[in-house]
């Protein structure tokens, strides 16, 4: 168990800077979620800390140590990989002891942590087996067990899951959960999947271009984005954006837009409102309450069913909004419908830098 | 009414005739393949098979003796030795284009610089004939003028490399001169495999500490045993065909010394006009290389029903 | 442990792993480059030069006359021709077995991807068993075939004997790059109304410039080389360049003029390897689908 703290990293592939003066501390058995559009560096980054990539300028030092320039297999790491990247002429049991058997482990020592990697994935009826003869599902479980068998500090994996179908790849997500409770050691987990990072990361650090765009925990990054990036790339469906500016009145302060005007008084400002500041609105789905007590009015444009819920999708002012709606219940196109934003729980950016109010 | 009967009649029978056209494409169309199939392939082999069981020399003779020729040829000195040779060379031949090939694939591998060019260098020799490079090995080897006089002007008076005229080692030049012109072809197949190896294998045996020489012994070169056995299968193909190289190069001397069993062949059907002994030498060429190439066909097809039907 | 790892690695540009490496290669290709470099240095060298000099040695005297001579007076036997019949000679063998054995090798590909004809798959197993067929075993009656059909040592001959040697691999070239093309642009070809000759000249073959491009490089590399076959089937009047060149080498009589024959072996190479030197991935990719047998 280590904590990995990264300074100042930068990353050149190929002549182009991918990451650029980036610091990152992931805490001691932490469950740590890079997340992010596909090219957005979050991969480039786990490299880097596994030492697959050379960095051009910076430090990493896991466990306190300085990693930077030290080769991965001591780096006290363990990884596993989207491809899952199992010898395919060895054993599942070969597979997992190879690296210790090159490293001279003792070999009561090796069938001791096979066992037990064995143990946790159950994976011992397949010992023998070759990779092609195992499920994806399964395959996938050797290539954590031969991260496992390493009994590394720090778990690294690279979108593991993003080869399975639906249906496993849940399955998986609630088996690396159980094995975080129980192994207690840092991970740091490549996805671009928020499903994925929502369910599993304690913390979540959602890059974009190279630049982490926000670290938190699930919660706050979901409900409380730093800016316009996070904010749509978070959700689905996304957050409903409003163009407009704010009107600031001695206590009150409205936002306009069109003929749009909601009272944002209760919003939590982070800096001080100026009048007439043009900024974008955002509000989640979940947030709008259909209900004959809302203060608004809007047709009702589309309902999308998702069995245990709907999306109801309004016509407000010239704007579509996405509503989601937990009961079941009969909206049909064109209905007129009232429905009320609470101002608490919405997001405000300045829409020149994008960031959060 | 009757005359409406018969034009539906005729348009049934034209409709008919349309659909037989159309079914009978394909096989009009592959009726090249199925003749040359039958008569250019089975019939012959059939034929030389029928030859070799009958007393012909010049003319064919329409006798059956039956395994008398084979008899024969197998109390022939000359293809006693032509097998041996062919033995000789095709382990050598083989073994050393493997490794060589191999070795040339691993350190083009390594991320060099102008490896186009190298690749290009190494190849090339494959894209000449036989004959061609036979040729100029004949005269590189050629002591008289070749490498070893070079060697003996450059002041090593002693210096002896012969063995083009050397009974004992005369295949051994052969062996040197086809796998000039035969390794960069393993290299190029293996090559190909290398580069088919997921990344993140590589990344995987880092992150385990492998060192990179074993990662190529131990996982890379098990899972290039497709390429190699393709490799294989080119390179013992072109040991049973040895003959350009060797008229080029030794003429199958000196005396019977690199006769090979293709020469022995082709110099008894025309040559030595005993048509029968040929054709028994041919059939044992046959027999060996079903022997060494279907075990390895039916493995190849096996894994490709299993890949298949996963 | 750590203090020892840390900084280990940061210039990987030249260590002495990586001299190792490129000394291995510069010296291979070395190896490789010799017999070309002799030839040509040979060639260009007086035959004076040669007997006394050193055959690695770079020429005191330049001289085209070798070339000449090779082209258009070196002797086999007592013609004194020199092989630039068997130039031409070559290139009439060439180019109609080249496009005969494409067309019969796409043509049988295309029906056996997508035509299911019955025995069809029964008879291309056994075309792919006929590749390792060594030729010897097939000489004897092939010439019996041809000389019954009066085509025994003529143009037509040897050209029908190269379709029927390149039909393997032809077919196979072929029928696994239709087996390639997704099922369904044929299926919709069908319920366009295509017959089989209509689909085939419209749809697969411009689809299969790629393939041809591979398998006339193939084609054309191989023929050009082939020995064996001209030197039986062609006949006097159409020996290949290949035959003539080992003719005028190995000719008995007379003194071995060295340098004519070195010249005379590149222009025999000459056509094969520029067609390498501009294909160069095309090449390699012949060998590699030409290799996946079975």
């Amino acid at each position: 168990m280590s904590n990995v703290s990264i300074r100042n990293l930068c990353v050149s592939l190929g002549g182009n800077r991918i990451i650029e003066n980036l610091d990152l501390d992931v805490i001691e058995s932490e469950f740590l979620v890079l997340l992010g559009p596909s090219g957005c560096g979050k991969s480039t980054l786990l490299h880097s800390i596994a030492g697959l990539i050379d960095v051009a300028d910076g430090s990493i030092a896991i466990g306190g140590e300085d990693m930077t320039w030290a080769d991965p297999a001591d780096r006290r790491i363990g990884m596993v990989f989207q491809s899952y990247a199992l010898y395919p002429t060895m054993s599942v049991e070969g597979n997992m002891s190879f690296g210790l058997r090159i490293g001279g482990t003792p070999k009561a020592e090796i069938e001791r942590r096979v066992k037990r990697a064995a143990e946790i994935l159950h994976l011992e009826p397949l010992l023998k087996r070759k990779p092609s003869q195992l499920s994806g599902g399964q395959r996938q479980r050797v290539a954590i067990g031969r991260a496992l068998v390493r009994e590394a500090d720090v778990l690294l994996f690279d979108e593991p899951l993003s080869n399975l179908d639906a249906k496993l790849r849940a399955e998986l997500r609630r088996e690396l959960k159980l094995l975080h409770r129980k192994l207690r050691s840092t991970m740091i987990y490549v996805t671009h999947d928020q499903v994925e990072a929502m369910t599993l990361a304690t913390r979540i650090v959602v890059m974009q271009g190279g630049k982490i765009q926000q670290i938190g925990t699930p919660e706050s990054v979901y409900s409380k984005p730093d800016n316009l990036f996070v904010a749509g790339f978070l959700g689905a469906p996304g957050m409903n954006f409003l163009n407009g500016t704010l009107a600031c009145d001695r206590s009150m302060v409205r936002f306009a837009a069109g003929q749009v005007d909601l009272d944002v008084s209760n919003y939590a400002f982070k800096h001080e409102p100026r009048h007439d500041m043009t900024v974008v609105l955002g509000i989640r789905p979940e947030q709008i309450q259909i209900g004959d007590q809302g203060n608004l009015t809007g047709v009702v444009s589309l309902v999308e069913p998702m069995g245990n819920h709907e999306i109801v999708w309004i016509d407000y002012c010239g704007h579509s909004l996405a509503a989601i709606v937990q009961e079941m219940r009969e909206f049909k196109a064109d209905d007129r419908v009232r429905f009320s934003v609470d101002a608490a729980k919405i997001s405000i950016f300045d829409q020149f830098d994008e960031a959060r109010l | 009414m009757r005359a409406k009967l018969r034009l539906l009649r005729l348009l049934r029978l034209l409709r008919l005739l349309r659909l037989l056209r159309r079914k009978s494409m394909p096989y009009a169309a592959l009726l090249p393949m199925a003749l040359i199939v039958l008569v250019g392939y089975l019939g012959t082999v059939l034929w030389s098979l029928k030859v070799s069981m009958s007393s012909s020399r010049t003319f064919p003779a329409h006798d059956f003796v039956g395994l008398t020729q084979y008899a024969r040829l197998f109390g022939n000195e000359r293809w006693l030795q032509s097998l041996e040779n062919l033995a000789l060379y095709g382990v050598l031949f083989i073994v050393a284009c493997l490794v060589i090939g191999f070795l040339l694939a691993v350190f083009i591998d390594q991320k060099v610089a102008g490896e186009g060019v190298l690749r290009t260098v190494f190849l090339y020799p494959y894209a000449m004939s036989f004959v061609a490079t036979g040729l100029v090995w004949q005269w590189l080897l050629n002591p008289g003028n070749g490498i070893q006089q070079a060697v003996r002007l450059w002041g090593y008076a002693d210096f002896e490399f012969d063995w083009i005229v050397d009974q004992d080692k005369v295949m051994y030049t052969i062996v040197i001169a086809t796998v000039w012109q035969a390794s960069g072809l393993v290299m190029a197949i293996l090559l190909a495999g290398l580069r088919g190896i997921d990344e993140e294998i590589w990344k995987a045996a880092r992150i385990d500490g492998i060192p990179t020489w074993r990662v190529y012994l131990s996982i890379v070169l098990p899972m290039l045993g497709p390429s190699v056995g393709t490799a294989f299968v080119l390179l013992f193909t072109a040991v049973v065909k040895l003959f350009d190289s060797v008229v080029a190069m030794t003429q199958g001397g000196p005396g019977i010394a690199s006769e090979v069993p293709a020469k022995f062949i082709m110099d008894h059907l025309f040559g030595r006009a005993n048509i029968a002994l040929a054709s028994a030498g041919s059939i044992m060429l046959l027999l060996t290389v079903t022997i060494l190439v279907a075990p390895f066909m039916y493995a190849r097809s096996r894994a490709a029903h299993r890949k298949a039907s996963q | 442990m750590n203090a020892t790892v840390t900084r280990a690695r940061r210039n990987t540009r030249l260590d002495p792993a990586r001299i190792g490496i490129y000394a291995f290669l510069v010296s291979a290709a070395a190896f490789f480059l010799l017999p070309l470099y002799i030839m040509l240095v040979t060639s260009v060298k007086p035959m004076d030069e040669i007997r006394l000099g050193n055959i690695f040695a770079l020429p005191l005297s330049f001289t085209m006359e070798p070339w000449q001579t090779a082209w258009s007076s070196a002797c086999t036997g007592v013609d004194c021709e020199g092989i630039r019949g068997g130039f031409w000679n070559s290139l009439a063998i060439v180019a109609p077995s080249t496009v005969l054995s494409i067309l019969i090798g796409a043509l049988n590909g295309y029906a056996l991807s997508f035509w299911r004809a019955r025995g069809a798959g029964l008879l291309f197993g056994i075309l792919m068993m006929g590749a390792f067929i060594p030729v010897q075993v097939m000489i004897y009656p092939l010439v019996q075939i041809l000389a019954a059909l009066h085509l025994f040592s003529s143009l037509p001959g040897i050209i029908l004997i190269h379709v029927i040697f390149g039909m393997p691999v032809m077919t196979l070239l072929f029928r696994n790059y239709y087996a390639s093309i997704p099922e369904e642009l044929f299926k919709a070809a069908r319920i366009d109304g295509g017959g089989f000759f209509r689909i085939f000249l419209q749809l697969m073959l411009p689809m299969s410039t790629p393939i041809i491009i591979v398998a006339a490089i193939m084609q054309v590399t191989g023929i050009w080389n082939d020995y064996i076959l001209g030197l039986v089937f062609a006949g006097r009047e159409n020996l290949p360049m290949t035959v003539q060149l080992n003719n005028v080498i190995n000719t008995t009589t007379g003194v071995r003029l060295y340098n004519v024959n070195m010249a005379a072996t590149i222009l025999t190479s000459l056509v094969p390897l520029s067609i390498y030197l501009v294909s160069g991935r095309w090449f390699v990719r012949g060998i590699a689908a030409g290799a996946v047998k079975g």
